[in-house]
């Protein structure tokens, strides 16, 4: 305010002072944090308010029952099993993909990091749609999986394939940054006092990197059980066989059971939720060796 | 690095093990999962014929949906890109009752399950939802210029285009917030008061001295939230009514296409797509090496 009437020269005075809000009257501080607050509320909150609302519109009986029923129950099986598989089978992909790239120089490097990075710029239905093209009964390898009763499509492995496709750079994004930031000094350290090489990686390694390894575990896992679009195009959706949490709230908002499908999102909800909650106390905790805390 | 005495060697010696096991288990499972699939996908889509390939590449429904696609996404990116600017900003420079909670929140459409965003924005944005009924007095026409795209406002926005580009809002704003944040964080201050010492008013010191060194990653932010919202489904399949022609997205084509088994026809609209958003993610980070080169690293 005073800054409008001041000469220019003293107008630099009390922005400084007044320490992280440089230069910005106190009336466009409001203005823009009142746009900001207004924007978060209308776009993001206002979503996740009203899952839960309307998860408990029909009383609590109604949700119990929403989420206790038997195919309520086998998609969430199913959400945990698919989770379970894809997870473990990119954390041991991403970590040995972070040991090439972290540890050692090679031709070729950056571009096996653009290709990891690749499924985060394909459309989820591309990433289901290809394994039907190779999979399913008109794909390349259909009429040889038929002759031997093999199912991939609309079965587990189908499933299982699609979300490893989504979630595959998690793991390595988080660490990759992080294990080049650290070098390999003390692995160098550790076998030249005759260290065998997996005492390295699980002694030395694997320590130094646990908080940036269950940041990209966190964020894969947050994937893995929500994923919509690649899925939904490898289940064939058949109710309490492939229909994974995501699936089945599609079936069911389409059905008019609103609550019911509210009820099932309300759980996933919940689990981003977690997800957000950890996240966030490893970046305040940890911020400094998640490197790529900051990116997606 | 290689020298006229020794021979060229692909990789630099080390005395770390485990350089084959590493490299071959990440090679082998890129290939597997990702790589042979998408290969097969160009494959599916070459070996419909050029004859076929033109009938539904230029087929109005297709080339109704890739144009809802990215002109929602274009649109919603831009939105993006002026919001998550000023919360970016915001978040780094400002102190207020919250603001860590807000910092942390801006990361929900990351966490929260896409078919869970679909149904609670269709749910607030419907005629008789939270949101929805407030905008149906609020009719107004507007015409954009250069497109034919409808974005008179009669009121609805759930079940028309500009759902799409609601929901497409949802999933962007945390990749633009979360580019421009670090880069705003590292801003010197040196500059900017020097600027003001010089007689720099505010508003020129923000768009010649704080935006051009902004720009960069607003540019890479706008660039991921535009190519996450291109191939977007989940979120949007429940809010946009998909009409087709009017509010029918390309990812959502690719899907009935398969539903009626043809292949074929799913793998060249699926071609397209990835091949217009490789070409535009490819332009962006053009512009931005050029941007960076002229303002600086950032």
């Amino acid at each position: 305010m005073s800054d409008a009437t001041l000469p220019t020269v003293s107008a630099a005075m009390p922005a400084r002072s007044s320490g992280r809000a440089r230069g910005e009257s106190l009336a466009v501080q409001i203005v823009l944090i009142a746009i900001s607050l207004a924007f978060l509320l209308l776009f993001l909150l206002l979503p996740l308010v009203t899952v839960f609302v309307e998860a408990g519109a029909r009383g609590w009986e109604a949700y119990r029952a929403a989420i206790t029923e038997p195919d309520a129950l086998a998609a969430i099986r199913l959400t945990l099993l698919v989770a379970a598989i894809a997870v473990p089978f990119n954390i041991v992909v991403g970590i040995a993909a972070a040991w090439a790239i972290a540890k050692f120089e090679f031709t070729g490097k950056n571009l096996l990091i653009s290709l990891i990075d690749l499924p985060f710029s394909v459309s989820p239905v591309i990433s289901g749609l290809v394994f039907v093209l190779l999979f399913g009964a008109q794909g390349y390898f259909g009429p040889w999986l038929q002759a031997h009763d093999l199912k991939i499509v609309f079965a587990l492995p189908g499933l299982i394939l699609a979300t490893v496709f989504v979630t595959f750079p998690f793991v390595a994004r988080e660490l990759i940054p992080h294990m080049q930031s650290l070098g390999s000094a003390d692995e160098e350290a550790a076998l030249t006092l005759g260290a065998s090489p997996w005492r390295v990686f699980f002694s030395v390694t694997l320590p130094n990197v646990k908080w940036s390894l269950f940041y990209g575990v966190l964020l894969c896992n947050a994937r893995a059980m929500g994923e919509f679009g690649a899925v939904a195009v490898v289940s064939g959706k058949i109710r309490g066989v492939t229909n994974t949490m995501p699936l089945h709230i599609e079936i069911l908002y389409n059905e008019y059971m609103g609550a019911a499908a509210f009820a099932v999102a309300s759980l996933l909800a919940g689990l981003a939720l977690v997800t957000l909650v950890l996240k966030t106390l490893l970046e305040w905790r940890y911020g400094d060796v998640i490197a790529a805390s900051r990116r997606h | 690095m290689t020298s006229a005495t020794t021979p060229f060697r692909w990789r630099e010696p080390s005395i770390l093990p485990g350089f084959g096991l590493a490299l071959g288990i990440t090679v082998t499972a890129l290939s597997l999962i990702v790589l042979i699939p998408l290969a097969a996908l160009f494959l599916k889509a070459a070996s419909a014929g050029p004859a076929d390939i033109w009938a539904v590449a230029t087929s109005p429904r297709t080339l109704a949906a890739l144009k809802l696609s990215f002109t929602a996404a274009l649109f919603a990116a831009l939105v993006n890109a002026v919001f998550g600017l000023i919360l970016a900003w915001v978040l780094v420079r400002y102190d207020f009752p919250g603001r860590r909670l807000i910092d942390a929140a801006v990361d929900l459409p990351f966490a929260l399950p896409t078919a869970v965003a679909g149904i609670s924005l269709a749910a607030i944005y419907a005629p008789n939802g939270w949101v929805g009924s407030l905008l149906a007095p609020l009719a107004f026409k507007l015409s954009i210029p250069f497109t034919d795209l409808s974005f008179g406002f009669d009121g609805k926005v759930a079940y028309t285009p500009l759902g799409v580009m609601v929901a497409l809002i949802f999933i962007g704003l945390p990749f633009v917030v979360r580019t421009v944040q670090p880069v705003l964080e590292e801003l010197q201050s040196d500059v900017e008061e020097a600027a003001a010492l010089l007689g720099a008013s505010r508003f020129r010191t923000i768009f010649r001295v704080i935006l051009p060194q902004v720009l960069p990653a607003l540019l890479t932010g706008f660039v991921l939230a535009f190519a996450r919202a291109v191939g977007e489904y989940g979120s949007v399949i429940f809010i946009a009514g998909n009409v087709p022609m009017i509010s029918e997205i390309a990812p959502l084509l690719i899907v009935i296409r398969l539903e009626q088994f043809d292949y074929a026809g799913a793998a060249v609209v699926a071609t397209m797509m990835l091949l217009i958003s490789f070409a535009l993610i490819l332009a962006g980070n053009l512009i931005q090496a050029r941007a960076r080169r002229r303002f600086g690293d950032v």
